[in-house]
């Protein structure tokens, strides 16, 4: 098995998987994503991204989110290769 | 007005419980799929036995942290009008997300009943649910319905009568935090006992004011403090 590689969730690839592992920000969109299910061990998988690349669509505990750039470039997590 | 009683309905959007209020009061409070319809407070009667249940529908919010003025209104109404059940709808085919509202409810005031709706349609989707459990472990009524084929009310209704007439006692279970959180409750929450009295959970309003909740601090100010000054 290879190392697990870290990604941005902004940097992921349509049809990834990836486990959040840290959110890097405070206050109160911190709360709202943590409401919204973005929490520290969720796997998110990454369902489309719009025309420009921004807001890209995340499918989280069931329900597709969208999140722009600004929150999802501070959104970490190790990205699970496909087929395991 | 002795045999009254406040139940709010309280949930995530889209879950039902405008659905469930219709079906109980025999009102047509206008019920749409999609998320912020509630914006507003619409209240509607059930008579059950020999009692008139006040049915108050809460806006569906993730949260009720007041990130926004629909968790506001739903928050204010749980801590500060206090009603006498506060009855959680949680959508069964969604319950990771849904269970975080209830596990705030649950840590704001006493008498819980956790509804579980849906329930037709998670059982079509293979997905089985153990109330028994549930109940167990949250130290509350858990109950499962189908609002629209109007399956469950009789258990829904008669679980609000058991806890209003004390025949239940509720004890919903709290979260523990980390040490470092929970020593500091600790610290504050004897002085907040002492501010706010029976009013309000001092565990709750210690979390809060531990979070820098200054919405709430004001609140509590304005709604504590005035009387206070009018006394």
């Amino acid at each position: 098995m290879s190392e697990p590689k870290t990604v941005k969730l902004v940097d992921g690839e349509k049809g990834n998987l990836i486990q959040i592992t840290s959110l890097n920000l405070d206050g109160v969109m911190r709360r709202r994503l943590l409401d919204l299910g973005f929490v520290t061990g969720a796997i998110v998988e990454v369902i489309r991204k719009s025309p420009l690349g921004d807001p890209i669509a995340y499918r989280v505990s069931q329900t597709t989110i969208a999140l722009r750039k600004e929150e999802s470039s501070r959104i970490e997590g190790v990205l699970m290769t496909d087929g395991e | 007005m002795g045999n009254s009683y406040r139940v709010a309905l309280a949930g995530n959007p889209n879950t039902g419980k405008s659905t469930l209020f219709n079906a109980l009061t025999g009102l047509r409070q206008h019920t749409g799929n999609w998320a912020g319809k509630t914006v507003s407070l619409a209240q509607g009667n059930v008579q059950y036995k020999d009692k008139m249940f006040n049915l108050i529908d809460l806006p569906g919010t993730y949260s009720l942290f007041s990130n926004s003025s629909d968790e506001e209104v739903a928050r204010n109404y749980i801590v500060f009008e206090k009603p006498d059940v506060t009855v959680v709808v949680l959508d069964a085919t969604s319950l990771e997300r849904n269970f975080n509202l209830a596990l705030q409810v649950l840590e704001m005031t006493k008498n819980v009943i956790i509804c579980i709706n849906l329930i037709d349609v998670a059982e079509q989707q293979g997905i089985s649910i153990n109330e028994r459990i549930l109940t167990n472990r949250l130290g509350v009524p858990v109950i499962k319905i189908s609002a629209r084929n109007k399956k469950g009310f009789p258990m829904l209704l008669d679980t609000i009568d058991r806890i209003v007439t004390g025949a239940i006692e509720c004890q919903p279970v709290q979260t523990t935090y980390a040490d470092e959180i929970e020593d500091k409750i600790k610290k504050i929450e004897p002085k907040v006992s002492e501010l706010i009295g029976n009013q309000m959970s001092a565990r709750w309003v210690s979390l809060r004011l531990l979070d820098g909740d200054e919405k709430l601090l004001n609140e509590i100010n304005q709604r504590y403090g005035q009387k206070e000054r009018a006394e």
